[in-house]
């Protein structure tokens, strides 16, 4: 019996080649088609992987040909670099891809919600037996414990979560905080949505466009302010994301001085994603004001991006334990999982050193 | 961040056992030489985090407390100051009741210290955009800045019923002492009264709670050093 791993990612191919096999397979086709006993298929936006448990040695053209199965094109003539691991290698790949270190954003959260409907799907298919069934609820109490030991999840890696992350690192709680967006722009309304989707509630849009605003104010559950009114609400709200097309700055020293006055000591959190910059860079000298431009959100994100591969190491440690335990159950006839979860169909006898 | 606060409470018990046995030895407060008193002080920063510390969901603050408790404890174990009095020092409730509420307010003080600490490293971080690990475990600056509002207001009452007790000891107290101390009580009087009226940012207010108990730990050391040196034959 062999268990292995069948696949393609954004290592070895690009965007154009992953999405010509996305939804062309499923698990149950590739145990009908291939001849495994167990399979299971993960796709992703950057990732194809096949999982699968055989009796009989399956190649990895075997495996392609059941992806490639719906595209027009000769197979021959199009072959993407597929890799294969084998036995603990598929273990080990497993853990690191559910625990996102084998992500391109590496501590990314999405793939581990995307691993579990995987398996879901492919356990209601009935195309997951025992030993697949046994390393995927393994791999996800890894993914769980990489994210709770390391900060290998630490810090926001675009613009919407970087702007969160630093609203609770000044404010704590977003409920009682007042935002105010101006200029309606795409970044600046995701960036808004981020906010609300973590508890901000008074939200308040202005643009140039009264048209445009009250559109994105009832996108995003806020209201629409006129945009002669945007320096009164200045004195009210906690974080402004500002946007606009305007060739010079919006908000000055000056500007900001008296309002800062009336907000007594109340923090100001300023997104200034416009280009150029709405808010003149000396406002951040201001007491109290806190003025983030889209570079410094960048630079933010790089260093959240370099926090999480410090994190490396450690999250590894912890994998290569769990993978040198979980070989050493299955070798051992042990279940690894039987106290938490009830193996699907297949008998229990089939997990043995030789799977390895 | 649980082991943090497990391990300062176990400390905080066997402080407590150590100034209980001591107490029960002078058959008074352990408050009679600069030794007794610095331990004193571990005790009250140990207490009043475990008060603070889970109330305010400020857990890192432990990782920030119990450095200040180990410095105090080893400076008292290493240096030469635990004196032991010629006579055994008659009980004077007053004078003990002085000691240790005063004592337990320096507590709040270097708490409220602490909280300034962190709250100056999180709002630099935040300022120049450089944010290191200690970033994403540190508070939210609006709950520092709460924490050390309160532990002011605590410090301060419970420095003020020291004060006041001092005058009921029935000891003639040196004047630089007196006068050194009510300097103290209208420093922090002074911080909080500028948060009050807002004339004092909560940064500025965050500095001045350390400048405040650096010049606590001074007066301390004065006080009590000049004691010994006048109770030693």
């Amino acid at each position: 019996m062999n268990l292995f791993c069948v696949g393609l990612s954004h290592h070895t191919a690009n965007v154009a080649k992953l999405e010509r096999f996305a939804d062309s397979a499923s698990a149950e086709s590739i145990v009908r088609e291939a001849g495994c006993t167990e399979a299971l298929l993960l796709t992703t936006c950057n990732r194809v992987e096949v999982y699968a448990v055989s009796q009989r040695r399956i190649s990895t053209g075997e495996i392609a040909r059941c992806l490639m199965r719906k595209i027009d094109t000769d197979p021959h003539d199009y072959a993407p670099p597929f890799y294969r691991y084998e036995a603990e290698k598929c273990v080990l790949h497993l853990f690191r891809v559910a625990s996102a270190l084998d992500s391109m954003v590496v501590g990314e959260s999405e793939i581990l919600g995307q691993a579990k409907r995987a398996y879901e799907s492919a356990r209601k298919s009935g195309a997951v037996g025992p030993c697949l069934h046994r390393l995927f609820q393994r791999a996800f109490r890894v993914a769980k414990q990489v994210r709770t030991h390391t900060d290998i999840a630490r810090g926001a890696v675009s613009v919407g979560s970087v702007a969160v992350d630093l609203a609770q690192r000044i404010f704590g709680k977003l409920s009682d905080c007042r935002v105010l967006v101006l200029g309606a722009g795409e970044t600046s309304e995701r960036t808004a949505r981020a906010l609300i989707s973590r508890g901000a509630r008074d939200l308040r849009v202005s643009n140039r466009s009264m048209d445009r605003a009250r559109e994105l104010a009832h996108a995003v559950g806020g209201r629409a302010v006129p945009f002669d009114d945007w320096p009164a609400h200045c004195r009210e709200i906690d974080i402004l994301i500002t946007s606009t097309s305007s060739e010079t700055p919006l908000l000055t020293r000056d500007k900001l001085a008296p309002m800062l006055r009336e907000r007594m000591d109340r923090s100001l959190f300023i997104i200034d994603i416009a280009v150029p910059r709405d808010v003149d860079p000396t406002v951040n000298e201001m007491q109290g004001v806190y003025l983030y431009d889209i570079d410094s959100i960048r630079s933010v994100a790089e260093q959240s991006l370099a926090l999480r591969r410090e994190q490396v190491a450690a999250a590894e440690a912890i994998i290569a334990e769990h993978v040198t335990d979980f070989v050493d159950l299955v070798s051992r006839g042990l279940n690894p999982a039987s106290q938490t979860a009830k193996p699907p169909s297949l008998g229990e006898n089939s997990l043995r050193a030789s799977e390895l | 961040m649980r082991f943090n606060f497990f391990a300062i409470g176990l400390g905080f018990i066997f402080q407590t056992a150590f100034l209980s046995v001591r107490g029960h030895e002078l058959g008074r407060c352990p408050l009679t030489n600069l030794f007794e008193v610095f331990i004193f002080l571990a005790w009250s920063v140990a207490a009043i985090y475990m008060l603070v510390g889970p109330g305010y969901r400020l857990s890192l603050m432990g990782a920030f407390t119990a450095p200040l408790v180990v410095v105090l404890q080893v400076f008292a174990l290493i240096a030469p100051i635990d004196i032991r009095h010629p006579a055994t020092l008659p009980a004077n409730p007053w004078l003990e009741f002085h000691a240790s509420i005063s004592l337990v307010a320096y507590g709040a003080f270097a708490l409220a210290c602490i909280a300034g600490v962190m709250y100056l490293v999180q709002e630099r971080q935040l300022k120049t955009h450089q944010l290191h690990s200690i970033f994403y475990h540190l508070p939210p600056l609006t709950d520092l800045f709460a924490a050390i509002t309160r532990l002011l207001w605590w410090g301060f009452a419970l420095y003020t019923l020291g004060i006041v007790s001092g005058f009921f000891t029935g000891h003639p107290l040196p004047r630089v002492q007196v006068v050194a101390a009510i300097g103290l009580w209208l420093l922090y009087a002074a911080i909080l009264q500028g948060r009050h009226l807002r004339w004092l940012a909560p940064k500025r207010v965050a500095a001045l709670c350390i400048l405040g108990f650096s010049a606590a730990l001074t007066l301390l050391w004065g006080i009590t050093f000049t004691a010994q040196i006048h109770s030693l034959p």
